[in-house]
């Protein structure tokens, strides 16, 4: 377990990362976009419903913005630890690994709740 | 800290950096918590309103401005890195700093104007 990561892991997790930025830089920006439609006026259960519940393509847009944020969330959380706390054996890649999962799995639920009719 | 240190750290490109990476680690710990909120709204509209009446109190409406522009100033910050890194080199495009931080000012006064409407 406290074997460094390999150099063909460390750059499949740069390619990862990058790709998955590429889709969130548009994700974001759409995510921005209803944010600020969406506070107008004040937040209500009901009013963010109306909207999301049935709506296949928000519903869509956002099961994308999960995925890419389950690869590109762990892999800056392990930069950071193995940088900033110096934890680099493969251990950290289990933490990772766990940490998208959980990301993964709440992520859809939460889409899942907001667009299943 | 040893003099180049000082030298390397008192330039624009690593400030960019640390916004990049603190904004991040802010994203990547409230994620899992803004799933969950969402969440809420698998057990019914109610459950999701009575979590979103919660938050509707300007503690809460200040931590949702600070994470949007976070939010936007971590997406400008991830183009500039993708510029840099597979587009022509042309520098450590310093203007893009320049440009993330006026995304995220934008962005800020953006949400509070959607607030306030």
């Amino acid at each position: 377990m406290n074997k460094a990561i390999s150099v063909g892991t460390q750059a499949r997790l740069w390619y990862w990362q990058r790709l998955s930025a590429m889709v969130l830089a548009l994700c974001v920006v759409g995510h921005l976009i209803v944010i600020m439609v969406a506070v107008r006026g004040g937040l209500s259960g009901a009013e963010v419903l109306a909207r999301t519940r049935g709506n296949w393509a928000f519903g869509a847009f956002y099961a994308c913005f999960v995925l890419a944020c389950t690869v590109h969330v762990p892999i800056g959380l392990m930069r950071i630890a193995e940088e900033w706390l110096a934890w680099r054996s493969r251990g950290v890649v289990t933490a990772a690994w766990l940490f998208a999962a959980v990301l993964g799995l709440a992520g859809l639920r939460a889409v899942y709740a907001v667009v299943m009719p | 800290m040893k003099r180049n240190d000082m030298r390397a750290r008192n330039h624009a490109a690593y400030w960019a950096f640390l916004i990049h990476r603190l904004s991040g680690l802010a994203l990547a710990l409230f994620l899992p918590v803004h799933f969950w909120a969402l969440g809420h709204a698998i057990q019914g509209e109610a459950a999701l309103d009575g979590f979103l009446k919660l938050t509707d109190n300007p503690l809460f409406k200040t931590g949702e401005w600070g994470l949007v522009i976070l939010l936007s100033l971590h997406m400008m910050g991830g183009v500039r890195l993708l510029l840099i890194e597979f587009r022509p080199w042309t520098g450590l495009r310093k203007d893009w700093v320049a440009f993330s931080l006026g995304a995220g000012l934008c962005a800020g006064l953006a949400f509070m104007l959607s607030l306030f409407s």
